[in-house]
């Protein structure tokens, strides 16, 4: 059988990826937020200082004798004292004219009296954030309008922001790391009533096909319904099949009997040989296809019956004993001799009519392929691993298909002319399995096949 | 023939220049590769003990130490700010506006705490209060003013033994009297009173402290205020006819600072003569050198400094600069 399943990339890891992904996603979404976030505010608190420079600056302006007065105070600047001692730069012009300050700030011309304007500009090489704001002055005789810009560098900023952004960064990893342990351990959890229902049907054996009762996740409902569903039908047919089989057996053999019976009456009466040597061969394949009816019958019945095992205390050599007398008349008309080697009683747990069946088609097949005046051995031991051992004194097996013996329907290359439905070996097996045990089928060095029934 | 077109070479610059400098000398051998050029407001013999150890430790480098007003370096400096290479200065304030307008190179200096230095490009390496020097002929009685409320009231009780025998700064030529006379008078009030009763007993006003301690010790001064702590006791050691006070009402503390010319030709013999003279500042061994040093334990719980922050520009801006000078003159020249 083909065991091959074609695979697509598993469940686990589709799980795990989306959300590792996602998390990764997420957290370098809140890294960006949280430093956009943080820029802002950081720009937000040195806009409101510069502007409050500002403000000091104008406020100290007046006009005394018509002429304008910046008496600001030390603080206007104080204020802009930073970590990382920021350079500071400003402007005061009177109308358009500078009347104090640096002349390379750039003249923003505020509306006067409005709120403060802010901007950023390059001076002297550096980044600067500008704050500028007017007032109009009314003196006596002139109205003057005075506008002041303070600037100041960014540095103590680019600082607040690289430690909010490493801050924002280590937060963004460790929601990461969190996320990605907990997508772990959320697919595993999700993962796992499949695997559970994986194992529990690895581990069924070959004949059980009885419906999954555990309790399974909603998802896996309908999955775990259609293979009880198809495991249901499987069942029905199987047995369907062998009720079949062996129904046609039973069916077959009866009026066989009848054939068969007739046919020797008439081997009786008729003188010719050419009609004597027809009717025996008829005899011959009537026996060899009710032998194979009997045997489908076995088969059916042993397969039944594995399911159900009806397991008693037996004593194996007495069991071995009763069968070797039932067959040895066969045995004496072919010239064999049956000979049991049970040095102690060998006690196990057991179906006494499937391991009978068992043993009888071993030896069944061991007279087939026996030679006039030879042994068949049957030893009964202690040891489970060689528990019943039947050995002839035939050709043994052919060593080229050895291995497929035990199939159903299949027959040794060197069974050609021997009655034989290919059926004795697969019942044996069947039974020892069933046991729980296993068959092994040897040659003999010295000459003959040996069937060891492990179990 | 070479050698004379070289030496007209070196001369023209001079002369082209103009410069008069107060004092101007040359340390270091003759034959040494490069010269360091460093301009500074501090008189030559407290510096030569500094520059003398920096030659020794590198024998390759000679300097040429000019020295000049506080007010005049910062002109020069801005004027021709590749023509030297390291600038030093008093004026706390002309030196942070030097630095924030780019003038100052950033190195990296070791040893100095964060408030001893702006923008890692300049470095304050000594503390120097500003004193009240008294010739203690002055004050037969031995009451000699402890603060400047004291000296007000000592001014008022003997204006005869004090016209004309009043020293302090020229805060319109000195940059360091300036810086003095403006956070006094943004500590106190008390600073225009002073400044007033100065003025009403004919104030004599100096460019330098060293001026003002000379006529200390002969007699001409009988008080020079805001006079820096360390020139007047560099002449106590030889003269013990001079009192200094520290005012104990509110202390005016000033640090030297020292910067890198942003266009120095050799910026780092520069950062090795500025860490050299940092390391000789604040090493905690007597090192026996003139210049007070930077006070690095007690800064914190003491006296406290001028600070180096850009507020010290405030008064250095031209409308708040011809509103205190107009103050301060109304108040100091009193029909003089």
């Amino acid at each position: 059988m083909n065991n091959r399943v074609g695979i697509i990339r598993s469940l686990r890891d589709r799980l795990a990826i989306t959300l590792i992904g996602g998390a990764a996603v997420l957290a370098i979404l809140l890294y960006l937020v949280v430093r956009s976030y943080a820029a802002q505010i950081a720009q937000q608190g040195q806009d409101s200082i510069l502007a409050a420079s500002v403000t000091s600056i104008l406020d100290a302006a007046i006009l005394r004798d018509g002429e304008v007065e910046v008496d600001f105070p030390y603080a206007s600047f104080s204020m802009l004292s930073t970590d990382s001692d920021d350079r500071v730069f400003y402007a005061i012009y009177q109308d358009d004219e500078l009347i104090s300050g640096y002349d390379t700030l750039f003249h923003s011309d505020p509306i006067p009296d409005a709120d403060h304007r802010f901007g950023t500009a390059t001076l002297q090489n550096a980044e600067v954030r500008v704050a500028s704001a007017a007032r109009t002055l009314i003196g006596a005789q002139v109205t003057t309008v005075i506008s002041v810009s303070v600037a100041q560098t960014q540095d103590a900023l680019e600082v607040t922001l690289n430690r909010i952004s490493r801050n924002a960064a280590g937060f963004g990893a460790g929601f990461f790391l969190l996320a990605t342990a907990l997508s772990f351990w959320a697919t595993s959890t999700t993962i796992g009533p499949l695997k559970r229902l994986t194992s529990s049907v690895t581990r069924r054996g070959p004949q059980d096909l009885r419906p999954f009762e555990q309790p399974v996740p909603t998802e896996m409902e309908p999955l775990v319904a259609s293979l009880n569903n198809l495991m249901g039908r499987l069942d029905q047919s199987l047995s369907q099949s062998e009720d079949f089989i062996a129904e046609a057996a039973h069916r077959v053999r009866t009026p066989l009997a009848t054939v068969r019976s007739y046919a020797e009456a008439t081997l009786q009466r008729v003188g010719k040989p050419e009609n004597r040597h027809a009717l025996r061969s008829m005899v011959k394949a009537i026996d060899e296809s009710s032998r194979a009816a009997g045997q489908l019958l076995d088969h059916a019945m042993i397969t039944f019956r594995a399911d159900h095992l009806d397991k008693q205390d037996l004593d194996l050599g007495e069991l071995v004993g009763e069968l070797v007398r039932s067959l040895t008349p066969i045995a004496e008309m072919k010239d064999v001799r049956l000979q049991i080697r049970c040095p102690e009683t060998v006690n196990v747990q057991g179906d006494a009519i499937l391991l009978q069946n068992a043993i009888r088609n071993v030896i069944d097949n061991a007279l087939k392929y026996s030679p006039a005046e030879s042994d068949i051995t049957i030893s009964v031991s202690n040891s489970a691993e060689d528990r019943i051992a039947i050995r002839d004194e035939g050709p043994g097996f052919p060593e080229n298909n050895m291995a497929m013996l035990a199939d159903r329907f299949t027959r040794g290359s060197n069974s050609e002319g021997i009655t034989g439905s290919g059926l004795g070996l697969t019942i044996a097996q069947d039974v020892v399995i069933a046991h729980g045990g296993h068959l092994v089928l040897a040659n003999h060095a010295e000459g003959g096949a040996c069937v060891t029934l492990s179990f | 023939m070479r050698y004379f077109i070289l030496l007209i070479l070196t001369l023209i610059p001079a002369f082209a220049l103009g410069q008069e400098w107060e004092e101007e000398a040359r340390f270091g051998n003759e034959g040494a590769q490069s010269t360091l050029r460093v301009i500074s407001s501090t008189d030559t013999s407290f510096f030569a003990p500094v520059i003398e150890t920096f030659v020794a430790k590198s024998p390759s480098v000679a300097i040429s130490y000019f020295v000049t007003s506080t007010a005049e370096l910062n002109r020069i400096v801005r004027e021709n700010p590749s023509g030297y290479d390291v600038v030093i200065s008093s004026a706390m304030d002309l030196q942070l506006k030097l630095a924030n307008d780019g003038f100052a190179k950033e190195l990296t200096v070791d040893g100095l705490p964060d408030w001893a230095k702006w923008r890692s490009s300049l470095f304050a390496f000594t503390t120097e209060p500003a004193a009240i020097v008294m010739n203690k002929k002055a004050f037969p009685d031995g009451r000699i003013p402890q603060t400047r409320q004291e000296l007000i009231q000592a001014m008022r009780d003997r204006p005869e033994e004090f016209s004309g025998r009043i020293g302090t700064y020229d805060v319109r030529e000195s940059g360091l009297g300036y810086l003095f006379a403006t956070q006094d008078a943004r500590a106190s009030e008390t600073y225009w009173r002073l400044t007033e009763v100065m003025g009403s007993l004919k104030a004599r006003l100096y460019c330098c402290s060293s001026a003002m301690i000379d006529d200390l010790v002969t007699g001409e001064l009988a008080v020079a205020y805001n006079v820096l702590g360390s020139y007047a006791k560099a002449r106590q050691d030889t003269s013990d006819q001079l009192q200094i006070v520290l005012p104990s009402d509110f202390p005016t503390t000033m640090m030297r600072t020292a910067l890198v010319s942003a266009q120095s030709s050799q910026p780092q013999i520069a950062e090795d003569f500025v860490q050299h003279l940092i390391s000789l500042q604040t090493g905690s061994t007597d090192n026996n050198m003139p210049l007070p040093p930077l006070d690095v334990e007690n800064a914190v719980t003491g006296r406290s400094n001028i600070a180096l922050e850009p507020a010290l520009m405030t008064y250095l801006d031209r409308l708040k600069r011809r509103n205190f000078l107009k103050e301060w003159e109304s108040a100091i020249i009193q029909g003089q």
